[in-house]
């Protein structure tokens, strides 16, 4: 009946991707993500998709390599241990150039941790995780809105690219619940002519493999591979930026952090500071020319994180160490709020000036 | 609109049964009852009327909750002192029963005192703005696997439409004609409904948000 709805950020996440085509979600329940598994497998068997609970996350993301062999749609979710299971699936289909979905809704850790939000497994999602050269697209939402939006755009991203996209959300995004404008049901999926249909005898096989014993034609694919993320790097670089015209102090932070960090500059604008904030959307590729630029006017960046400082070597090389970076951070399941932000501004300012 | 000994709160996930089962206890105890307010959410880790722990018990409210409750230990275990909710009949009680049917399962244990003792309202609390209980048959079909689950059969339906802190008096009142029609279709009345206080009209039970996030 409503054209609004209220919804949690990981049931936002399940209706995205089925309004985006997606017919296929493999997962494992797991706090604080599980309400993404109970969504699909309530909805999917209403319009013919497929919901299957895996025995493991291994065989999860393993059923997810072998439904995106075909070209379709198809998605995993979990929260950072589970997707420490699935490095070695995600791996391959980064080897087979495949296009997949993967959300993270980060839980403390490391190990079993805990079930509170956190961003610690920046690391793992941007510097690859499993092995080999390979990257992902990472995008990460900052609102029950975005969980929608930013979902659909990460399955038009793996398709474009035919590489594996990630959503890097936490524990406070995926519970959260806020009113959301789902996004409209749309079918623009483009042209697969690689994937595994069956041939009807009319072409030749489509073979889906990872397995290159030949090292010369390996290193050509890796080649091939970077080029591809080398236009990523170009092209689909999203941030956003907030009063930073005028900003001495930039803030960098992203999902539940950047909401606090917004918080933060406001407060410290009313006392006079000159803040703002970068929110990197894309952590990969990441926003390096905003910070680059930012880095010719402020004096130094907080980079505001749920995890022991990961992004702050991204924020350092963006700008090459031009500009002093701190850390303001807590960890576990802690959220940092936006005195402990001011705070951190504040000494800067009295170590600089 | 609260008139019975044990107040129930049951529903579909996110359909606001903690903030209304928190805003009951503080309205009980505005009328000079002695109250306890239990939190039996086996299922949701996150958000919970624990989260209102100090405000009720410094209203002296007794509170209670899993015992690892916000603890990040992730364990469906009840409290021993929810059998008091059932055993002293001197207080009024409100009891946060946890989402959809696989919630309300951890309730069945203290139905037969429930029923034997027959002084209790079980609510269903709707959300139409939620995306799986948008239409009053939708509705009804959770209300049924709850009843299911439970072995307890509702009494009423309490209206808790709204988009969080963007709702308006006009997103509450448009539902009102879907509650009725879920009101028909269960034979249930619609006991009250709910909005949060900035907005909520004479007659509703006036909701303060409990919890807000940045």
């Amino acid at each position: 009946m409503a054209e609004k709805v209220l919804m949690k950020g990981n049931e936002a996440i399940a209706e995205a991707a089925i309004r985006a085509g997606c017919r296929h979600y493999f997962g494992y329940p797991i706090t604080p993500q599980t309400e993404l598994a109970a969504y699909m497998a309530k909805r999917m068997p209403k319009i013919d998709g497929v919901f299957l609970q895996a025995e493991s996350e291994v065989a999860a993301i393993n059923m997810v390599y072998g439904v995106a062999s075909t070209g379709k749609r198809v998605m995993t979710s979990s929260s950072s241990p589970g997707v420490s299971l699935k490095q070695e699936g995600i791996s391959y289909i980064a080897g087979a150039d495949l296009p997949a979905l993967i959300v993270n809704v980060q839980r403390g850790g490391p190990g079993l941790g805990g079930i509170q939000p956190s961003q610690s497994d920046y690391y793992q999602a941007t510097k690859g995780g499993g092995h080999g050269d390979y990257h992902l697209i990472v995008l990460t939402p900052a609102s029950v809105q975005e969980m929608a939006d930013l979902t659909s755009l990460a399955f038009d991203l793996a398709d474009k690219y035919r590489m594996p996209s990630m959503l890097l959300a936490d524990g406070t995004m995926g519970q959260m619940m806020e009113p959301v404008i789902l996004p409209e049901e749309h079918v623009n999926v483009i042209d697969k002519p690689w994937a595994v249909t069956g041939t009807q005898m009319q072409r030749k096989h489509n073979i889906i493999n990872s397995l290159y014993l030949v090292p010369e034609e390996l290193e050509r694919t890796n080649f091939e591979r970077y080029e591809r993320y080398a236009q990523i790097e170009k092209e689909e670089v999203r941030y956003e930026s907030y009063m930073m015209d005028d900003a001495e102090y930039c803030l960098v932070a992203f999902g539940i952090a950047a909401r606090v960090s917004k918080n933060a500059v406001v407060a410290l604008r009313a006392k006079g500071v000159k803040a703002g904030l970068i929110r990197p959307i894309t952590v990969w590729p990441f926003p390096k020319a905003p910070i680059a630029a930012a880095a010719k006017h402020v004096k130094a960046f907080v980079s505001v994180e749920l995890s022991m400082g990961q992004m702050i070597d991204d924020i350092r090389l963006a700008q090459n160490c031009e500009k002093p970076v701190v850390l303001c951070n807590r960890a576990g399941g802690m959220i940092p709020d936006p005195a402990q932000i001011i705070a951190a501004v504040e000494a800067l300012k009295g170590g600089n000036d | 609109m609260l008139n019975r000994r044990i107040t129930l709160f049951c529903g579909h996930y996110g359909s606001g049964k903690t903030n209304l089962a928190v805003n009951a206890a503080f309205a009980l105890k505005a009328q000079g009852f002695d109250v306890a307010i239990a939190d039996l959410d086996i299922v949701n880790p996150y958000f919970r009327t624990k989260d209102s722990e100090a405000q009720l018990r410094a209203a002296g409210i007794e509170v209670i909750s899993l015992p690892f409750a916000n603890s990040s230990v992730d364990l469906p275990a009840l409290p021993s002192e929810a059998y008091s909710l059932v055993q002293n009949r001197q207080r009024r009680a409100v009891l946060d029963i946890g989402g959809d049917d696989r919630g309300a399962y951890a309730l069945g244990r203290y139905v037969p005192a429930i029923l034997e003792e027959n002084d209790f309202d079980m609510l269903y609390v709707v959300n139409f703005y939620r995306p799986l209980t948008q239409t009053a048959e939708d509705a009804l079909t959770v209300l049924r696997e709850i009843e299911a689950a439970c072995g307890l059969t509702f009494t009423g339906i309490v209206n808790n439409s709204n988009l969080g802190e963007e709702t308006t008096l006009a997103d509450v009142t448009a539902t009102a004609s879907e509650a009725e029609a879920l009101a028909g279709l269960a034979g249930l009345p619609v006991v009250f409904t709910a909005a949060r206080a900035e907005i909520a009209a004479p007659g509703m039970l006036p909701l303060t948000l409990q919890k807000k996030y940045y």
